[in-house]
C-alpha cells in the first residue's frame, strides 16, 4: 500500500511541471523514477542483515561525502550542497539522513540502558550532530531542521518527556522574542528600543517570583529540585531569548530575517521579500474547491510560482486540484506516517523499531516544514516534499530510506534479532 | 507511562499538524477571496484594440482627412542580449536616428524594463518602413508595430480640420477614458467632433505568464469585445473650391469665406497664409511648429474666424436697411454730400440710396443714422442717443454681427457692435451723443467683425432678409433660420445697388464682373496704418444666389483692386467649374504680400 503511494506520488510530482517538455525536468524526473524503482527492487531483495551490519560504514561514508561536498561541491543558490557529474546532480545530505538513521538505530539497539545515562545520550546526540553540523556548514538550514526532528526517536526510546515540553516552551519563547523584538517601544527616559526588553523583564519577574514561592507549595524533599527546575527553565528561556534576539539582529542575513518577519506578518520594507510566499499562497488559493484542472493552473503553468517543481510543488497541487487535491495529499501523508508508526511497533527487533521511528520523524519534518512553508505557517526554508518534489537525489534518498525499512519489516517474522 | 505508549503521543503530533494544515487550507482555498483576486490580477491581462477613427470628407465625399499607417519601432533589451547584441550603427541609420539618440533610447528602455518592450522611434512613414522591413531580422529584440495616424493628403482646410495629437495632462484628468500615449483631436473639427470620430475600443482578455507575454485567451474569448470604428463626418466644404481659394491666396495675407445662402453651408474657408496639416503631425511636429508659430505672417492664425476688422463701407448697406425698416428713410430720399460733416470722395453731390451705396457716400449714411439716433424724441441729444442706440444695436445684431452666429465655430470671435452700456462705460452715463459716435455710421469706429460674419452678411443679403446658421459639418444640430426682421421689399434698392457696383463702368467693384454670371457685390476699404485692407463681399448669381462670400486681402489697398477680382475668380470656379479669366487670375497669382515678398 505504501509502495503504491510512493509510485503514484512520484509520477504526479514529476508531471506538475508546465507542459510535456520531455527534454527538460520532466524527462529527467522520469529517469529518476525509473532508477528509484530499480533501487527499490534491489533493496527489497538484499538481506536486511546487510543493512544492519553495515550501518557504521554507511554512516561513515556519508560523513565523508558531506565533508567532500564542502570541499569540492558546486555552489548552488548560495550553498555548497551538490556534486555535479555532467548534468546530474547528487546531494549527499539526502543520503546522510538514511545513514544517520541506521547508525542511530545500531547504536541505540546495542545499548540497553539508554537515555538515563548521560554517556549514551551524549553519544546519540553526537551521532546526529556530526552530520547536522556538516550540513549546517554548507549551509542548508532546512536539512539541519530535519535532523533535529530525530528528537522524536529519542523520546520514544526513553528520553524524558520534559525535553519535549522544554522544546515547546523554547518555541514559544522564540516566537515571543521575534514578535517583541521586531516592535519598537518607547521607554520613558531611555528613548526607543525593541520591545524585547519587556519580554525579558516579564521572564525575569515570573522566574524570580516562582523561585521565591516554589518552596512554599512543594514538599521539602522536592524543593531543591523544583527550584533548580525553575531556575533552569527561566534562566534558560532568558538566555535563549537574548541569544535569539542577538542572532536575529546580528547573525542572520537580511533576507533570512525578512523571511521570518514575513511569516509573522510583520511589515517588511522590501516588497520582494515575500514574493515567493505571496505567489504561493495566491496559487493555492486560486485552486478553490476543485482546482482548475490538470495542467490548467495559470499561475503554476506560467511560472508565477518560483521553484514550483521542487520546494513549492504543493502549490501546483493546490492550484490544479483545489481543496480536494490538497486534502488528499495531506491525508495520504498522514496515513503514511501513521502506518510507519504502526509498523514500528509491531517489530520485535529494537533496531528496526528505532530505525522506523527515525524514518517517520524524517518524513514528518519534511512534510510539516514544506507544506507549512507553502501555506505561510512556517518560514520559507528550502526542503522538498518527499516523493512529490522533483529532484533525483531527493527521490533516491527517500527511496533508500523507506525501502530499507520495508525490507527489514518484511523479515520481522523470519529473522530473530 | 510505558515507552510503548509514547507512540500515541508521537502519532498525535503528526495528526495535530495535519489537522492544523487542513484548517489552513480550507481557509485559503474556500474562504479567502483576496488571494484568488490577486492570482487573477497576476495572470490575466486585458489588451486594448484600437478602433479606426472616422474619416472627414467634403460635400462630394472626397476624403479630406484620412487614416494611414505609421510605424513605430519597439525594443526589448532582454531579447537583444539573449541573442548576443546587434549592430547599433546600422540600426540607427535604418530607423532614422543618430547613434547617440539610439544609445539613449536603449538606455531608457533598459531602465524601464529589460523584458518589456519600449518605443524607441515613432512614426516612420510607410516608405521608410518598406525600405527597412527586409532588414529587421538582423536586429534581435527590435520589432515594428503599426499604428494608425491621421493625414490630410491635400493639406487643405488645415485651420478648419484642426490637429490630432497626443493627449496631455488635462485630457488624462478629464475622465473620458484616455490613457497615456493615446491620440485625440486637439483643435478644430477633430476636437469638436472627437466623440463621433473616436469610435469605441475593443478588448481582448489574455492569460499571461510571468514575463507578461500573452499565452492563451482567457475564458475562451467570451469576454472579448470588438472595437467599433468611429463614424465619418461630412463637411459642407467643396474641396475643389477650397483648393482653388488657397491657391490664389498664396503669398498673401487675408481670408475668403464662401457660404451657400439657402442652407448656411460653408463652401470654403480660406485663411492665408495656411499650412499643410501634416506638418503638425508626425515626428517633425516640434520643429515645424516652432517655425510656423514664429513666422511673421502668422500662418497658424485662423483669419476667417479670429481676425477682426472694421466692416467699413459694407456696413452702409445694413445702415440703409435698418433705416428703411424704421421708416426714417425711403430709397428715393436724396441727401446732400456735405463734406464738412464727414469726408467723402468722388464727384457725386446729391445721391439717393442706390447711388449712395454705389458711390459709398459717407455723409449720406451719416445723416441716415442720425435720423435714427438723434431723432429729437427727448429733449436732449444725450438722452436721444442713450434711448435709441439700443434698438439700433439690436437691429444690427439680427444680421449676425456681434453674435456667435449659432456657435458652430467655437473659435469664432463675435466681433463687436457697440451698445448703450459700452458708450456709457467709455464716456460716462449720458455723456455722449451722436456726434461722439458717428463713425459707426459708416462702418468705422467701435464696430468689429470677422470674415465669417461678412460672408454671412452676404448670405443674408442674398436671401433678402434671413440667414441660416452657418456650419461646416453636415448633420450638425441647431441649424436655424435667423430672421433680420426687415421686410423683403426694402432689399430691392440695396441689391440693385450691389449689382451696379459690379456692372457700372465706374463701379468700385467692376473687377468682380464675371463672364456669364450676374454678380452682386460691395467693396470695402478698411483703414489700417500699414495700408488699407482690401475687402469685398458678393453673392451670385443675382437672381438665385448659390454662393455668398467675403474676401479680405490685408494691406493691399482698395477693395475693388484685389478683393473684388478674387471674389470673381472664386465665383466663376464654383458656378462654372473652370476659370476662364486668365489675365485676372494671372494678376492675382503674381501678387504677393507685401512689397517686397516675405518667403513662407
Amino acid at each position: 500500500m505504501i509502495g503504491l503511494f510512493n509510485v503514484a506520488s512520484a509520477t504526479a510530482g514529476a508531471s506538475s511541471v508546465e507542459w510535456f517538455d520531455f527534454s527538460g525536468k520532466l524527462g529527467k524526473q522520469f529517469i529518476w523514477v525509473g532508477a528509484s524503482l530499480v533501487l527499490a527492487f534491489l533493496l527489497l531483495v538484499i538481506e536486511g542483515e546487510f543493512f544492519i551490519r553495515t550501518s557504521v560504514i554507511h554512516y561513515a561514508v556519508n560523513v565523508l561525502l558531506l565533508l567532500a561536498v564542502l570541499a569540492v561541491g558546486k555552489r548552488i543558490g548560495g550553498a555548497k550542497s551538490w556534486f555535479s557529474f555532467g548534468g546530474i546532480g547528487i546531494q549527499p545530505s539526502e543520503f546522510a539522513k538514511t545513514g544517520t538513521s541506521l547508525m542511530l538505530a545500531w547504536m541505540l539497539s546495542r545499548n540497553q540502558d539508554r537515555f538515563n545515562q548521560w554517556g549514551s545520550l551524549f553519544k546519540a546526540v553526537a551521532i546526529v550532530s556530526l552530520p547536522a553540523a556538516l550540513v549546517l556548514l554548507q549551509p542548508d538550514a532546512g536539512t539541519v531542521l530535519v535532523f533535529t526532528g530525530l528528537i522524536l526517536v529519542f523520546y520514544r526510546e526513553g528520553l524524558s518527556g520534559n525535553v519535549l515540553i522544554a522544546v515547546l516552551c523554547a518555541l514559544l519563547v522564540t516566537i515571543a522574542t521575534i514578535l517583541s523584538g521586531a516592535s519598537t517601544v518607547h521607554y520613558p527616559g531611555a528613548g526607543e528600543a525593541t520591545g524585547a526588553w519587556i519580554l525579558w523583564a516579564i521572564l525575569l519577574s515570573i522566574g524570580g517570583f516562582l523561585w521565591a514561592t516554589v518552596p512554599q507549595w512543594t514538599v521539602p524533599r522536592r524543593r531543591k529540585r523544583n527550584r533548580r527546575a525553575v531556575l533552569f527553565s527561566f534562566a534558560g528561556s532568558l538566555i535563549l531569548s537574548v541569544g535569539l534576539q542577538f542572532g536575529l539582529e546580528e547573525v542572520l542575513r537580511p533576507h533570512q530575517k525578512d523571511r521570518i518577519h514575513v511569516l509573522f506578518g510583520i511589515d517588511v520594507g522590501n516588497p520582494d521579500a515575500d514574493y515567493n510566499i505571496r505567489h504561493a499562497k495566491a496559487a493555492i488559493s486560486s485552486g478553490g474547491l476543485v482546482g482548475k484542472g490538470f495542467l490548467k493552473g495559470p499561475m503554476t503553468a506560467y511560472g508565477f510560482v518560483p521553484e514550483q517543481e521542487t520546494d513549492f510543488i504543493f502549490c501546483t497541487i493546490g492550484e490544479e486540484w483545489g481543496l480536494m487535491g490538497t486534502t488528499a495529499t495531506l491525508f495520504l501523508f498522514t496515513l503514511l506516517l501513521l502506518r510507519i508508526l504502526a509498523l514500528a511497533e509491531r517489530q520485535r527487533s529494537d533496531f528496526t523499531r528505532i530505525y522506523a521511528y527515525a524514518v517517520a520523524s524524517i518524513l514528518f519534518m519534511h512534510y510539516a516544514i514544506n507544506v507549512g512553508m507553502v501555506l505561510g505557517l512556517a518560514p520559507v526554508i528550502g526542503i522538498p516534499l518527499p516523493f512529490i518534489s522533483a529532484g533525483g537525489s531527493s527521490l533516491t534518498g527517500f527511496t533508500l530510506l523507506v525501502f530499507i525499512l520495508l525490507r527489514l519489516d518484511a523479515e520481522r517474522f523470519t529473522v530473530l534479532r | 507511562m510505558k515507552l510503548r505508549e509514547r507512540q500515541w503521543i508521537i502519532g498525535g503530533i503528526f495528526l495535530l499538524i495535519s489537522v492544523i494544515y487542513l484548517g489552513r487550507l480550507v481557509q485559503m482555498q474556500v474562504f479567502a477571496h483576496e488571494w484568488k483576486a490577486y492570482a487573477a490580477r497576476l495572470t490575466e491581462e486585458t489588451e486594448t484594440l484600437e478602433p479606426a477613427r472616422g474619416l472627414i470628407r467634403d460635400r462630394f465625399n472626397n476624403i479630406v482627412v484620412n487614416n494611414k499607417a505609421g510605424y513605430d519601432i519597439w525594443f526589448t533589451p532582454r531579447k537583444c542580449s539573449a541573442a548576443g547584441g546587434l549592430d547599433t550603427l546600422a540600426l540607427a541609420e535604418l530607423i532614422e536616428m543618430t547613434p547617440d539618440g539610439l544609445a539613449r533610447a536603449f538606455r531608457r528602455a533598459e531602465n524601464y524594463a529589460t523584458y518589456r518592450p519600449s518605443r524607441i522611434q515613432k512614426q516612420l512613414t510607410a516608405e521608410s518602413y518598406a525600405r527597412i522591413s527586409g532588414e529587421m531580422w538582423r536586429f534581435p529584440g527590435v520589432e515594428v508595430r503599426r499604428r494608425s495616424i491621421r493625414t490630410n493628403p491635400s493639406g487643405l482646410a488645415s485651420h478648419l480640420v484642426g490637429e490630432f495629437r497626443e493627449v496631455d495632462q488635462n485630457d488624462l484628468a478629464s475622465n473620458q477614458g484616455y490613457r497615456l500615449g493615446d491620440y485625440k483631436g486637439k483643435s478644430g473639427l477633430e476636437l469638436q467632433w472627437e466623440s463621433t470620430l473616436r469610435g469605441r475600443r475593443g478588448t481582448r482578455h489574455h492569460i499571461v505568464d510571468i514575463r507578461n507575454d500573452y499565452r492563451e485567451p482567457a475564458q475562451a474569448g467570451m469576454l472579448d469585445t470588438l472595437p467599433v470604428p468611429g463614424d465619418d463626418i461630412q463637411l459642407t466644404l467643396d474641396l475643389e473650391l477650397q483648393a482653388y481659394g488657397e491657391h490664389i491666396m498664396a503669398n498673401k495675407r487675408g481670408a475668403i469665406v464662401a457660404i451657400e445662402p439657402a442652407t448656411g453651408e460653408v463652401l470654403a474657408m480660406v485663411s492665408a497664409p495656411s499650412y499643410g496639416t501634416d506638418l503638425l503631425t508626425g515626428r517633425d511636429r516640434g520643429a515645424n511648429y516652432d517655425s510656423l508659430i514664429n513666422h511673421p505672417n502668422k500662418p497658424l492664425f485662423n483669419r476667417t474666424l479670429r481676425a477682426t476688422y472694421r466692416p467699413g463701407s459694407i456696413f452702409k448697406m445694413i445702415q440703409g436697411l435698418i433705416a428703411m425698416d424704421r421708416g426714417v428713410l425711403r430709397p428715393s430720399n436724396r441727401i446732400a454730400c456735405d463734406r464738412n460733416i464727414i469726408g467723402c470722395h468722388g464727384p457725386h453731390r446729391f445721391d439717393n440710396l442706390e447711388e449712395a451705396i454705389v458711390h459709398s457716400c459717407n455723409p449720406y449714411f451719416h445723416e441716415v443714422m442720425k435720423r435714427m439716433i438723434q431723432d429729437g424724441s427727448t429733449g436732449s441729444i444725450f438722452s436721444d442717443a442713450h434711448q435709441n442706440l439700443g434698438t439700433w444695436s439690436e437691429s444690427v445684431r439680427t444680421f449676425g454681427l456681434g453674435t456667435d452666429l449659432g456657435g458652430h465655430f467655437p473659435a469664432l470671435r463675435s466681433g463687436s457692435v457697440p451698445d448703450t452700456t459700452d458708450y456709457d462705460r467709455m464716456y460716462g452715463r449720458k455723456r455722449w451723443a451722436y456726434s461722439t459716435i458717428y463713425s459707426i455710421s459708416i462702418g468705422e469706429g467701435e464696430l468689429l467683425t470677422t470674415p465669417m460674419h461678412m460672408a454671412n452678411l452676404a448670405a443674408t443679403l442674398a436671401n433678402r432678409g434671413h440667414y441660416i446658421t452657418p456650419h461646416a459639418v453636415r448633420g450638425s444640430e441647431g441649424i436655424e433660420r435667423m430672421e433680420s426682421g426687415i421686410d423683403d421689399r426694402h432689399f430691392d434698392a440695396v441689391i440693385r445697388a450691389m449689382s451696379t457696383v459690379v456692372t457700372a463702368d465706374d463701379g468700385t467693384g467692376n473687377r468682380a464682373a464675371t463672364p456669364g454670371v450676374q454678380v452682386c457685390g460691395k467693396t470695402g476699404t478698411v483703414q489700417n496704418p500699414n495700408g488699407n485692407h482690401s475687402v469685398f463681399i458678393a453673392f451670385a448669381p443675382a437672381e438665385n444666389p448659390q454662393i455668398a462670400l467675403s474676401v479680405y486681402v490685408e494691406n493691399a489697398g482698395a477693395g475693388g483692386d484685389w478683393a473684388a477680382p478674387i471674389a470673381s475668380l472664386m465665383i466663376e470656379k464654383y458656378l462654372r467649374h473652370e476659370v476662364t479669366q486668365q489675365a485676372k487670375e494671372q494678376r492675382i497669382l503674381e501678387a504677393t504680400y507685401p512689397f517686397p515678398e516675405l518667403p513662407l
